[in-house]
């Protein structure tokens, strides 16, 4: 009896052991399967960042380097024939000599420095090479006239001197140099004539024109007449004006917001519907922040188009949202035991949120702060709304001049009809543009992982 | 935290102040319009920067001559650009929505002309298009038999034997762009006339049969010419529709095909040879003469010889300049005044 027992107890025991068993396979196989689509999916995902970093890199970094052309100029007085620069002694008041001045300037700007450009050119053509003037000017930048001109507004005393310049080659002459259009293709498929490519080549050859670095990139503005000293400077400061105006206005408005209905507001029907449309703002697509800013910054309130003040505060909109939702994450994230002590001590509500809650969100706050900000300096399709891709050539002064912003100036560089030269152009302005995302969201995690430490 | 309270505070006052701060004048010309223009506006808005030191480089956008047109005619002021550059004459309509916004003294200047172009991938056949031929490629109906059937032509060659044996592909400007009205003027229409439509249509039928086009091969682009070449680069056997200027900055990857037999050069538009070729426009808006610096000038400087001449800065850039003498008559109606 008490061995049937037993071995009924046992059968049982080794039937639930074989059914383990047998489910066990099944579950380790499970779990392999999705520990191999997790490993997969990671692997595709890098794999597409890295397809992206590759290609970009690799048709952007040719642009960083640029044909120049190293010339010695002869500032000739026979064509510089204008009377030598005002000076402010000489006249009676400031406004006679600035006007003067205009008049000069205006007489030096009316000039042909084509022709000291072309000679100074001609004495590096190599003997006996037959090129003609129009066709010698395709090498030089179209810009190289007015180099020439604000050296000599800068020094009238180079007037009759030889001095070495420097000037940037032009794109089509950069693009034949690089070798971003097929060379082997026939004279009717090329933009140089032949005598031009030529002349370049002899020019590769005895030094005249080498690579350098192209700074051009960096410190110049965006330029149609000369497409070769484009750059990306104009479009960088826009950018950097924007993200001024919604740090101002976006972190302060969003915190407190975040607070006030956080700690301070009664829970009531009002709160509750206030809460659902800021998380259904985050979720609005950013084209309608455009609208909305169209609308009222500038046919409303009449502020300038092409501003970057419309476009931080159409960003702030943006950005508001998000701050506001993360800030109430990190104070609920706070332990009640803090609060409770604070106010056990005699801490008013305004004292617990200032002095003990807040101090220990800063670094989520903060965060979510320059991650909102990332957010908006990539942000492109509000900004054509709003006038911001319009074709600038100047530094924006103030946030009330017009400017473009970097994301926009790729979209406008990527429309440029010069393919050869702009779309490497283009993969380096996405690199710049890349490289300031990577700088803001690196400080982001330094300064988390600092002030994490602290409290 | 206490100063950043208030400096939210001061920042929220000062926009809610800079409202009023803005009725100051602005101080740049502001451009916007024809993406065919755009590249020529921009080159003399650069050069007007270089050589006039007083006054600020205007600021070219695009949009399409409608978007233009029509940001133009949104009313007077400083919020509102002060030339549209149009590469079509404005509109009856466009007038009048001027005119209800305010805008009554819109001085037209016509500064050089454009060719359009067909082009196709440099590695594909080459195409001697006619008008019919191209209308018979893209009308959604054509005329076969005397009688309007569905488009029944899938490859070039079936419209006609002298065409290589590829399938009709087609990448045409949207309607923002003023590229369209003349392609559907001097190409589609001219083409349907030729084509001969069936007796008996009312004038509806029949517009609608030349202006109708076929949803499956034609592709409308709304953007620049970069995505129509965009388009020509992912599907090798589209024939693109791009202006003349675009095409000769990109020789190395398209190919040209003749309209009428005639090769699209500036030779041949400036002569009136080439069929489908436009003249260019900007429209300035008189009354922010002499209130924003500099526009009178920048009207004389885009029209002196060195810019739009012959051998100009323009022509470079691809412009077909247009003859000294009707550049002397566009500059004196701009000079008298309104020209409505």
């Amino acid at each position: 009896m008490a061995t049937d027992h037993i071995t009924a107890a046992r059968e049982i025991s080794q039937e639930r052991t074989r059914l383990v068993r047998s489910g066990l396979r099944r579950r380790h196989r499970n779990e392999a399967i999705f520990r191999g689509l997790g490993i997969a999916a990671i692997a595709l995902a890098l794999g597409f960042v890295a397809l992206l970093f590759v290609d970009m890199t690799r048709k952007g970094i040719p642009a960083f380097v640029q044909s120049n052309l190293h010339l010695e100029v002869f500032f000739d007085p026979a064509i510089i024939d204008v009377g030598p620069a005002p000076v402010a002694s000489e006249f009676a008041s400031p406004a006679q000599y600035q006007a003067a001045d205009l008049r000069w300037r205006r007489e030096l700007a009316l000039l042909n420095w084509n022709r000291i450009l072309e000679a100074s050119l001609m004495a590096k053509v190599p003997a006996g090479t037959e090129i003609s003037s129009r066709e010698l000017l395709s090498i030089p930048e179209t810009n190289a006239r007015h180099q020439l001109r604000e050296m000599f507004v800068a020094n009238p005393d180079l007037l009759g001197r030889t001095v070495p310049v420097d000037i940037l080659a032009s794109a089509n002459a950069d693009n034949w140099v690089k070798g971003n259009i097929n060379r082997s293709l026939g004279d009717a498929q090329q933009q140089l004539s032949p005598a031009a490519r030529t002349v370049i080549d002899a020019f590769e050859a005895d030094g005249t024109i080498t690579n350098g670095f192209a700074w051009a990139l960096f410190t110049n503005t965006d330029s149609r007449a000369a497409p070769a000293s484009a750059g990306l400077l104009g479009a960088f400061v826009g950018s950097l004006y924007m993200m001024l105006i919604v740090i101002v206005l976006a972190v302060p408005i969003g915190v407190a917001a975040a607070i006030y209905l956080e700690e301070f507001a009664p829970k009531s029907r009002l709160t509750d519907f206030i809460e659902v449309n800021i998380n259904n703002l985050a979720a609005v697509p950013s084209i309608v922040f455009g609208l909305l800013g169209a609308a009222v910054f500038i046919n409303y309130m009449h502020l300038p188009i092409s501003a970057p003040l419309v476009g931080g505060l159409v960003l702030t909109l943006m950005t508001l949202p998000t701050i506001i939702i993360a800030t109430r994450g990190a104070l609920l994230g706070v332990s009640p035991a803090l609060r409770q002590a604070a106010l056990g001590m005699g801490a008013s509500k305004t004292q617990m949120v200032f002095h003990h809650v807040l101090p220990v969100t800063l670094p989520s706050i903060l965060t979510a702060t320059i991650l909102g900000v990332a957010h908006a300096l990539g942000e492109t399709a509000p900004l054509l709304l709003i006038g911001m891709k319009a074709f600038v050539a100047q530094v924006p002064a103030t946030p009330l001049d017009q400017a473009t912003a970097l994301p926009v100036q790729i979209y406008l560089w990527q429309g440029n009809e010069n393919r050869n030269f702009f779309e490497p152009r283009t993969a380096a302005a996405i690199m710049v543009l890349l490289g300031v995302m990577i700088v803001l969201n690196g400080t982001a995690i330094y300064l988390r992982s600092r002030l994490e430490k602290r409290v | 935290m206490k100063t950043a309270l208030l400096a939210s505070a001061a920042a929220v006052a000062l926009v809610a102040g800079s409202t009023a701060a803005f009725a100051q004048t602005r101080d740049t010309i502001q451009i916007a319009g024809s993406s065919t223009v755009l590249p020529f506006a921009s080159i003399v808005a650069e050069e007007f920067g270089a050589v006039f030191p007083e006054f600020n480089t205007p600021v070219v956008g695009s949009g399409g001559t409608g978007g233009g047109l029509s940001q133009f005619c949104a009313g007077v002021g400083d919020n509102t650009i002060d030339i549209a550059n149009a590469s079509r004459q404005i509109r009856d309509g466009e007038r009048e929505a001027c005119a209800s916004n305010g805008v009554t003294d819109i001085r037209e200047i016509q500064f050089g002309y454009d060719g359009i172009v067909f082009a196709s991938a440099a590695s594909g056949p080459d195409f001697a298009l006619t008008p019919v031929q191209v209308y018979k490629a893209v009308a959604a109906k054509v005329p076969v038999d005397g009688e309007l059937v569905d488009n029944p032509y899938t490859s070039w060659s079936e419209i006609d034997p002298s065409l290589p044996d590829q399938p009709i592909m087609l990448a045409i400007p949207g309607s923002n762009h003023g590229t369209r009205e003349v392609f559907q003027e001097r190409v589609v229409d001219a083409g349907c006339e030729e084509a001969g439509l069936p007796e008996g249509l009312s004038e509806e039928e029949a517009e609608a049969a030349c202006t109708t086009y076929r949803q499956d091969v034609v592709t409308e682009i709304s953007g620049d010419y970069t995505e129509t070449l965009a388009r020509l680069n992912s599907d090798p056997n589209t024939v693109g529709v791009f202006g003349l200027s675009f095409y000769e900055q990109n020789t190395d990857t398209l190919k040209v095909a003749t309209v009428d037999g005639v090769t699209p050069t500036k030779a041949t538009v400036a002569a009136g040879e080439y069929p489908v070729s436009r003249p260019l426009f900007f429209y300035v808006k008189g009354q922010h003469i002499g209130v924003i610096p500099g526009l009178e000038d920048y009207v004389a400087f885009f029209l002196s010889e060195a810019i739009s001449g012959e051998g100009g800065t323009l022509e470079a850039a691809g412009l077909i300049p247009q003859p000294a003498e009707k550049t002397e008559e566009v500059l004196a109606a701009f000079e008298a005044g309104p020209t409505q």
